[in-house]
């Protein structure tokens, strides 16, 4: 049974080794070289030190709150309204469909909604409001990231939703509670867990966005996914790419930290 | 029952919303002319000039050929690291999962990024085979999440006893052990497929000049501007996708384990 078991881990550990150890590894060495392959510290110098980079920063985190916030206010309502639906599983089916159509292309419909003669202009045209130019702005960067990241804020939160017990509603309208005060003692606490793994789910994917910007945000919104995918592919400074990146990497650990803390906290209030 | 009432119109407000672009890019796929503003008249000239294109047939058909390929292999991966994680110690049960669980959390941007650097060190060539490799090794950590709540609601004396009955390991894992996980192990199939098919970042990162995905190939001809070609290429992959789930949706209804496993369907 023994030898049994190494037959299992040993492919596995493989696969650790080459395609998770490994590739930390590199990225972390080549961010502490420079092209000559010199032990340094002056990637990370040259990132703290010039405005660029840490402007760069404060974007790509400012533009990943906003999308996780817009995303959780279009998406709380949604979920809630999902649980009071007959054939909630169909509902939800639909939901997630449009997650299975290829990001590509939904970001490529938005190139003709957003054109200067496309939808939401000829919309505008109705009442009188001349053309305005949306592509490449902030607000269809926003816009399309929090469309494509919708789903994955609502599933969370749903199943979450669908795991407090009835009882509990009936209890607090019972005792004469508002609809606001169930949801603000009740519903909004329980649920809490499914909020939190939606933020998780989208904040960090939209650190590193990289071909929305260059698609609809048109270079002009620039994040730190949009600098690595420069870094490697176009000025082939892998050494400045890789510092990126692990800035990358420590920026979503502490966000993981965050909110696993907060998980925390809750255990011991309740 | 006001509250339900607009509960209704604002769920139907996101559907509409959601479905909004994929049905625009659908409505212009049947337009003449080159642009998707106005309709101008209907033509399937769009769809002819999809199916005489060798070239982004030959890419769809390769985007298929890997998406298969690699979640095949990631499957096979994967049920194996289950089984080893859940056969391990307690304390190496943690580690193991903490590993597996990082390429999940990672931006695609970062695990292209340190993919390419592995396969320029280890010098290997960009092409078909990176694009694969990196496939299989993403998928790997999610067939691995899917397969082992299976293994926990698994009776382990179903074991003991197929061997006490005298299977041996063979027949222990395949006659045992499987069939308790397939369903945990098709799920994991099913979420590699779409990791793969819907990937883009990564792929952009290890492919060379030689190789393109589906992915790859809009992105780089939505960049030169609208195609109504790639439109009529939507509408059949939007066509496609639903005849999928509606095969899903009505074997997983029939199974009756509805909830449990279109949670599995997401990303």
């Amino acid at each position: 049974m023994k030898k049994n078991r190494l037959l299992f881990l040993l492919p596995y550990l493989l696969w650790i080794g080459l395609f998770v150890i490994a590739p930390l590894v590199l990225i972390l060495g080549y961010s502490l070289t420079d092209a000559h392959s010199h032990l340094t510290l002056q990637n990370f110098a040259a990132f703290f030190s010039g405005g660029t980079f840490l402007r760069m920063m404060a974007n790509s985190f400012w533009y990943a709150l906003l999308i996780t916030f817009f995303c959780l206010l279009v998406s709380y309502p949604a979920a809630l309204a999902l649980t009071r639906l007959k054939n909630q599983q169909f509902w939800l089916m639909l939901i997630i469909l449009p997650t299975w159509i290829n990001l590509l292309l939904k970001a490529y419909a938005f190139i003709g909604i957003f054109s200067r003669s496309g939808m939401v202009n000829q919309f505008l045209g109705l009442f009188g409001i001349g053309p305005v130019g949306i592509m490449f702005t902030d607000f269809a960067f926003i816009f399309v990231a929090t469309y494509i990241e919708i789903p994955f804020m609502v599933m969370p939160i749903y199943n979450s939703l669908k795991e407090i017990d009835p009882a509990l509603l009936s209890a607090s309208s019972d005792l004469g509670a508002s609809f606001w005060q169930t949801f603000r003692y009740v519903i909004w606490p329980l649920s809490w867990p499914g909020v939190e793994s939606g933020i998780q789910a989208i904040f960090i994917p939209s650190l590193s966005l990289f071909m929305l910007t260059r698609l609809i945000g048109g270079n002009r919104v620039i994040t730190l996914g949009t600098a690595v995918e420069e870094y490697f592919l176009t000025t082939m400074n892998w050494n400045m790419g890789a510092t990126i990146g692990v800035i990358l990497i420590a920026l979503m650990l502490i966000v993981m930290l965050l909110t696993s803390r907060k998980q925390h906290k809750k255990e011991i209030e309740l | 029952m006001k509250k339900t009432i607009w509960g209704r119109v604002y769920f139907g407000l996101v559907l509409l919303i959601l479905y909004l672009p994929i049905f625009y890019l659908i409505y212009f796929s049947f337009s003449s002319g080159s642009s998707m503003d106005h309709f101008r008249h209907f033509t399937w000239e769009h769809y002819q000039t999809l199916f005489a294109d060798k070239r982004l047939l030959a890419i769809l058909l390769e985007t298929i050929m890997l998406a298969l390929l690699s979640s095949l292999a990631a499957t096979v991966l994967g049920t194996f690291g289950a089984i080893a994680i859940q056969r391990s110690k307690e304390a190496y049960r943690k580690i193991l999962l903490s590993f597996n669980n990082i390429l999940i959390v990672s931006p695609d941007v970062i695990i292209g990024a340190s993919f390419l650097i592995l396969f320029t060190a280890l010098g290997f060539s960009l092409g078909f085979a990176s694009v694969l490799l990196s496939h299989i090794a993403f998928s790997v950590p999610i067939v691995v999440l899917m397969v082992l709540p299976k293994l926990k609601e698994m009776d382990n004396s179903l074991i003991d006893a197929a061997q006490d009955l005298g299977a041996n390991n063979y027949q222990v894992f395949s006659q045992v052990l499987l069939p308790a996980l397939t369903p945990g192990i098709l799920s994991g199939f099913f979420m590699a497929l779409t990791y793969s098919l819907d990937d883009f970042a990564v792929t952009f990162f290890v492919t060379g000049n030689g190789f393109t995905t589906l992915s790859v190939e809009i992105y780089s001809r939505a960049r030169q501007g609208i195609d109504l070609e790639v439109n009529a290429l939507s509408t059949i992959i939007f066509f496609f996708v639903l005849l999928l789930v509606g095969v899903y949706y009505f074997l997983t209804k029939r199974q009756g384990k509805k909830a449990n496993k279109l949670g599995g369907l997401l990303r």
